[in-house]
């Protein structure tokens, strides 16, 4: 049985208007001019548990509304929503008490408490007995290496640290079903690839499911098996990240290091596109079903002096730009 | 009911480490107390008809205000403020605990704990050290009876509940205004004037006495402050009680009636 159902989800924002000027100001006083804003414009999905779903999207998608409402905190217009056979805005206290949320900008750790002391206080808040929150908590501190953290006070902590510890105060109770909302923004690469593998190591080891929100496509390409692509409300694309770069474009890429600069200029092919050149690197789009990737090859190295070559599937953001442009 | 126990035990521990923000409220307070009884003295000199809150009582009634300024609800948190403003208030909505209990029992800490620091140190000073300084006119006078301080205490236990109702009401409209200024702007103003923090309810004219007595404002400095003094007899505690009660309860009421309606359209900032 799927563990979150949700259908033809719709939420509306209604949003007052500002009207620019000085004159637009005092107007707004007498009248307010609002819009509407359909953040979700009938979203629909299933996940089963222990999935590890990443939902992308552009800035105002909807991504963050969807993971608010099934957390509980936003009530939507229409649709039908349910997570383990709960409706999370109906019944928020019990569901939240199975879920773990983690908003990367936002931080629910007390600001002026040393880690562990808000640590302390979401085992008594969530109620969870004192073997099992010893467990988790010394589990989630050899993971996510906390040791030296605990006694700072969150306020000390850099990005990647607070990070580390906000991953770990949303599972101190244990949670089956984990939102992370851009876990990773603003980190740098280490901290990244700290919270991509702890991510990773939970979900398989654990089976907890996640609904990973983000805008780093590396994240998704390093943990989802599923992604979600929004825009607009609405869902664009729902599958594996084969089959989304198979939907968008069977094109690949290969890129050439010549000797020669000058050489350089002179590389292309009548079945590949050149996309970039910059001094003595070129860039070929191609498609391997009009072209094999061998047969191009031998054409490129038998004309130029070819010092490095390599052929790359283009990265995902080029495949998802391409998808939000067909919808536009 | 643990939850919310952890919630207020964590916040008054916290709470209680700001030593200089309870030595800054401590000089402040002084400070505009003694501003206030020279006003006051002023005041009373010119009095053709001497009110029924004599010179003293009033003297009193200043110094209690003072000394329970933090208890009093003329402001609000500023961390909700920040929470509602900054969005992170969605993680309260993410705890398994119930939004209005939860900002009722941070209120209760924010309210009792800077209460508890500044008061021993300022009742020593306008009981103790102002009249060994020769102005013992201007110093706070021991209750009226043994009587009149119990009736204070425990009316000042009821006026932490009726402020922190009134305070979680304010933080329901902060919420409601997204953390704009205007609520907090007309609390400062309205709870001062009508809750006896600007003038002691007992010099405003006779006719408004009834209404001053009837709205929720007065339970929470005013009624203690009297009973301790003895303008109130410590007899009629009870019906402070019943007032700072039932005012709570209506409050309550009112505010989570607020808050789920709020809570059923929340926008959150910043996506």
């Amino acid at each position: 049985m799927a563990q979150i159902v949700v259908e033809n989800l719709v939420k509306v924002f209604r949003v007052a208007e500002r009207r620019p000027g000085m004159m637009g100001a005092l107007a707004g006083l007498v009248r307010r001019r609002h819009r509407e804003v359909r953040a979700l414009d009938g979203v629909s999905f299933h996940l089963d548990a222990g999935e590890l779903v990443g939902y992308i999207g552009p800035n105002g998608a909807g991504k963050s509304t969807t993971v608010k409402v099934l957390a509980g905190i936003l009530v939507p217009d229409a649709g039908r929503v349910e997570v383990d056979g709960r409706v999370p805005w109906k019944d928020r206290i019990v569901h939240v008490a199975r879920i773990g949320v983690v908003f990367g900008q936002r931080t629910q750790l007390w600001w002026d408490l040393p880690v562990i002391e808000s640590f302390d206080l979401l085992r008594d808040v969530y109620r969870v007995a004192p073997a099992d929150y010893r467990r988790a908590r010394d589990e989630l501190i050899e993971l996510l290496a906390l040791a030296p953290l605990l006694d700072t006070p969150v306020r000390q902590l850099s990005l990647g640290q607070r990070m580390r510890c906000d991953l770990a105060a949303a599972l101190l109770h244990a949670p089956q079903l984990l939102f992370l909302d851009e876990p990773t923004i603003g980190l740098d690469a280490v901290a990244k690839l700290q919270v991509r593998d702890f991510v990773r190591r939970l979900n398989r080891e654990r089976g907890t499911t996640v609904i990973l929100t983000t805008h780093d496509l590396d994240d998704i390409e390093a943990l989802a098996r599923r992604v979600l692509v929004i825009a607009d409300g609405r869902v664009l694309s729902d599958g594996s990240l084969a089959e989304l770069r198979a939907r968008v474009s069977r094109e690949r890429w290969l890129t050439v290091d010549v000797v020669d600069d000058e050489d350089a200029a002179e590389i292309g092919d009548a079945d590949a596109r050149v996309i970039e050149r910059d001094g003595h690197r070129v860039r070929l789009a191609f498609d391997p079903q009009v072209v094999t990737p061998a047969e191009l090859i031998a054409r490129v190295t038998r004309r130029h002096a070819v010092r490095d070559l390599f052929v790359e599937n283009p990265p995902i953001e080029a495949i998802v730009a391409r998808l939000y442009e067909g919808q536009a | 009911m643990t939850g919310y126990a952890a919630v207020v035990a964590a916040r008054f521990r916290m709470l209680l480490q700001y030593r200089g923000a309870a030595l800054g409220g401590l000089a402040t307070q002084t400070f505009f107390g003694l501003v206030r009884i020279m006003i006051l003295d002023g005041f009373y000199r010119a009095s053709a008809t001497p009110p029924s809150l004599g010179f003293p009582q009033a003297v009193g009634y200043v110094w209690l205000g003072q000394a329970t300024l933090a208890l009093f609800p003329w402001n609000t948190d500023s961390e909700i403020r920040d929470q509602v403003r900054k969005g992170t208030v969605v993680y309260e909505l993410c705890r398994p605990l119930d939004l209005y209990g939860l900002w009722y029992a941070r209120a209760i800490a924010w309210r009792s704990a800077p209460t508890l620091l500044r008061m021993i140190p300022m009742f020593a000073f306008a009981a103790a050290v102002l009249p060994a300084l020769g102005l013992g006119d201007w110093g706070l006078a021991p209750p009226a009876g043994v009587g009149a301080g119990i009736a204070w205490v425990a009316a000042t236990v009821g006026a932490l509940f009726l402020s922190c109702a009134l305070t979680t009401l304010a933080h329901v409209g902060v919420l409601a205004t997204l953390g704009a200024d205007g609520v907090p702007a007309l609390m400062a103003t309205i709870a001062s004037l009508l809750g006896g923090m600007v003038i002691p309810l007992p010099l405003f004219p006779d006719w408004a006495q009834g209404l001053l007595a009837a709205l929720p404002f007065s339970g929470a400095l005013d009624l203690p402050a009297r009973l301790y003094v003895g303008h109130i007899a410590a007899a009629d505690a009870v019906w402070v009680l019943a007032q700072q009660l039932s005012w709570t309860a209506i409050l309550v009421v009112l505010g989570r009636w607020l808050l789920a309606r709020q809570t059923r359209r929340l926008v959150v900032q910043g996506g």
